[in-house]
């Protein structure tokens, strides 16, 4: 009951400042307003950036690498001993992954996993008298289509034709213009071991990845197998997983389990997040600063509306309400202001979303027209309301203390 | 007065000394004893800085006693909190002060029917009605949608009686509530504290410049620099 009472006091008192309490509200309301916005664009172009990462490279890569070298055999016979041993080298061992054939095999079991073997290497394309050099990637052109964006990027040619011509290569647009080559030109691919194949091209892509689509070939496997002298030998195995999220946890099990460097597209990717964990902290400190200059705001109307209701205030004590009840008539009125803030500011925001997504891009070398990345969420529009309401709540806290430390007698006893 | 010799009196003060501690520490009133019987029509005078007004927040519980004790219906409020003291304020005692102290941002109606939604004792309804009752007994009852500042003086201290009235409190505690009017108003505020102690029973205390006021009063006490100078019946 007597609830109602303050809510209806506190109601009161804020509309009869009209102007005061549109202005400090606005301040909330642009406060949310802009957080909303910040934070959809903000995690809207993280997702985006995840997506390309995500969809550019495998979520998980084994490679034919060891984390450490191998222990020396002296020293897992003596544990405990004192040896010492100097100028040990790392043993050889055949490059490669064993079984390949089968750990794929087995991957592929798994629903919603592609995992495919790939050799990749180093080579040298020339035609007509003019060299590059080229990541060299044996792929299952199946499989490659799931595992990265590659065959969206083709602009001639497709991935798929590497299986219906002999010696086929699918080259990016970058090493295409260099070497002056065209689509079914023949080029020269010479290996590191000095093998030389004659390489017809099938397809031309263009990622906007300039490591991509001027130094990487992409051919069948056994055809790389050969060029590299490497038959039957795969020293990738590429996964692609249905939730990336764990790509981490089962990137370290497939590790524990047979061995290899298995890397997963965080551990790749590390820096890239550890980036977006500094950019929220920025977004949130800015949105941060504007509510609390928005808070001031609340603070100034709260604060002089107790110090022009003291007489009203000495006067309700002096009527039987008590302390707590003055108390709870201006935390009210900061909750009001935070509150109807909050829902001026989701429009604000929404206002602003729709401003940001109409905005156009064009970056220069890019064909299509880009639009700003934008994650629009329940998550933002309660985080800034949360913001404003607690926000309101603090500024109001202390006037309204203030408030209810008033001794009625002392007013009284001034005004008469 | 129809109060008996065994009655227990509404209000009394036993021994009350309140000093200021200031600077220069104030003794407002000193060692008075005081004591009010049900029904009674109380005017206290005395000449300024006599400490009549604060006599009046001792004996309304808005003040506390430096020494002494203050007896409500013959219990010691001395340990209570302040959150008891405003409760027995609420539903036992009723101010009126010599400016109106109405709420500027409500109506008249919701002015006085504000202490009877904090008391939560009647329903929506009732209230509503008590209110409209309240002020038609003082003839402001075509007012009641107005805000305070569009009533006269001599309105707005009935709208202040009749808000002092809200919750039915047996004491009245009036502090000069003529001393801003004009003579008419004067007379018919008079009128209405005289009825409420001769026609409904209650207790009233009313400090007063006003010679007509107090002696209107069956009862005078007389205050000359914070002590009882005269306590007179008629």
């Amino acid at each position: 009951m007597f609830w109602r009472v303050s809510i209806g006091i506190a109601a009161a008192q804020l509309s009869y400042r009209r102007r005061q309490t549109i202005v400090s509200t606005l301040g909330v309301a642009l406060g949310v307003g802009f957080f909303v916005a910040t934070s959809a664009l903000m995690s809207g172009s993280e997702q985006d950036m995840v997506r390309r990462l995500l969809d550019n490279a495998p979520h998980i890569t084994i490679k034919d690498e060891f984390r450490a070298a191998a222990p020396q055999p002296v020293f897992m016979a003596f544990p405990e001993g004192a040896v010492t041993l100097s100028s040990t080298k790392p043993r050889e061992y055949l490059r490669g992954i064993k079984n390949h054939g089968a750990k794929v095999e087995e991957l592929s079991q798994q629903p919603g996993v592609i995992a495919e073997a790939a050799l990749m290497g180093q080579a040298i394309v020339r035609y007509a008298s003019k060299d590059a050099s080229a990541g060299i990637a044996g792929i299952d052109p199946e499989k490659e289509r799931f595992l990265t964006t590659i065959e969206d990027n083709m602009r001639e040619g497709s991935l798929m034709r590497l299986k219906t011509s002999s010696q086929g290569m699918v080259i990016g647009r970058g090493m295409a213009t260099r070497l002056g080559l065209g689509m079914d030109d023949l080029a020269t691919v010479v290996s590191p071991t000095g093998l030389v194949r004659r390489m017809k091209v099938v397809g031309i892509f263009r990622t906007g990845n300039l490591l991509l689509d001027e130094g990487q070939a992409y051919m069948l496997i056994k055809d790389a197998q050969v060029l590299l002298d490497k038959p039957f030998i795969a020293n990738r195995i590429r996964i692609k997983i249905a939730d990336p999220d764990i790509a981490e946890d089962i990137a370290a099990q497939l590790e524990a389990r047979w061995g290899y460097r298995t890397e997963s597209w965080q551990e790749v990717n590390r820096d890239f997040l550890g980036l977006f964990v500094i950019r929220n902290v920025i977004t949130y400190s800015i949105v941060g600063a504007i509510m609390a200059v928005a808070s001031f705001g609340i603070f100034n109307i709260i604060s002089t509306i107790v110090m022009e209701k003291r007489r009203d205030i000495a006067i309700l004590m002096s009527m039987g309400f008590r302390a707590a009840d003055i108390q709870w008539i201006f935390l009210v009125q900061g909750v009001f202001v935070g509150l109807i803030g909050m829902v001026l500011g989701w429009g604000i925001g929404l206002v602003l979303l729709q401003m940001l997504g109409s905005v156009e891009i064009n970056v220069p070398g890019l064909m299509d027209t880009q639009r700003l990345p934008l994650a629009i969420g329940f998550f933002q529009f309660g985080i800034g309301g949360l913001f404003a309401v607690s926000s309101a709540v603090a500024a109001a806290w202390f006037p309204a203390r203030k408030a209810a430390q008033v001794r009625p007698v002392d007013i009284i006893r001034g005004a008469t | 007065m129809n109060a008996t010799a065994g009655e227990v009196p509404v209000i009394e003060l036993r021994g009350v000394t309140r000093i200021l501690q200031e600077a220069v520490p104030v003794t407002l009133v000193r060692d008075i004893d005081l004591s009010i019987r049900r029904g009674e029509f109380v005017s206290v005078t005395g000449p300024s800085g006599s400490g009549k007004s604060s006599l009046l927040y001792l004996l309304g519980l808005l003040d506390l006693p430096t020494k002494g004790h203050v007896f409500i219906d013959g219990e010691d409020t001395s340990g209570y909190s302040v959150d008891k003291l405003a409760e027995v304020r609420l539903a036992k005692l009723g101010f009126v002060f010599q400016f109106h102290f109405l709420l500027p941002e409500f109506t008249v109606l919701h002015n006085v029917t504000l202490p009877m939604q904090r008391l939560g004792r009647l329903d929506d309804d009732e209230i509503h009605a008590r209110g409209m009752a309240l002020l038609k007994d003082f003839e402001i009852d075509d007012q009641a949608k107005k805000r305070p500042d569009q009533l006269s003086g001599g309105q707005r201290q009935r709208v202040a009686v009749a808000r002092a009235l809200a919750n039915d409190p047996a004491v009245i505690l009036a502090d000069e509530p003529t001393g801003n009017l004009d003579m008419r108003n004067s007379e018919i505020v008079q009128g209405i504290f005289a009825d409420l102690a001769a026609k409904q029973g209650r207790t009233v205390i009313a400090v007063t410049h006003d010679k007509d006021f107090a002696d209107a009063a069956p009862r005078n006490v007389h205050l000359v620099d914070g002590r009882i100078d005269s306590d007179t019946r008629r």
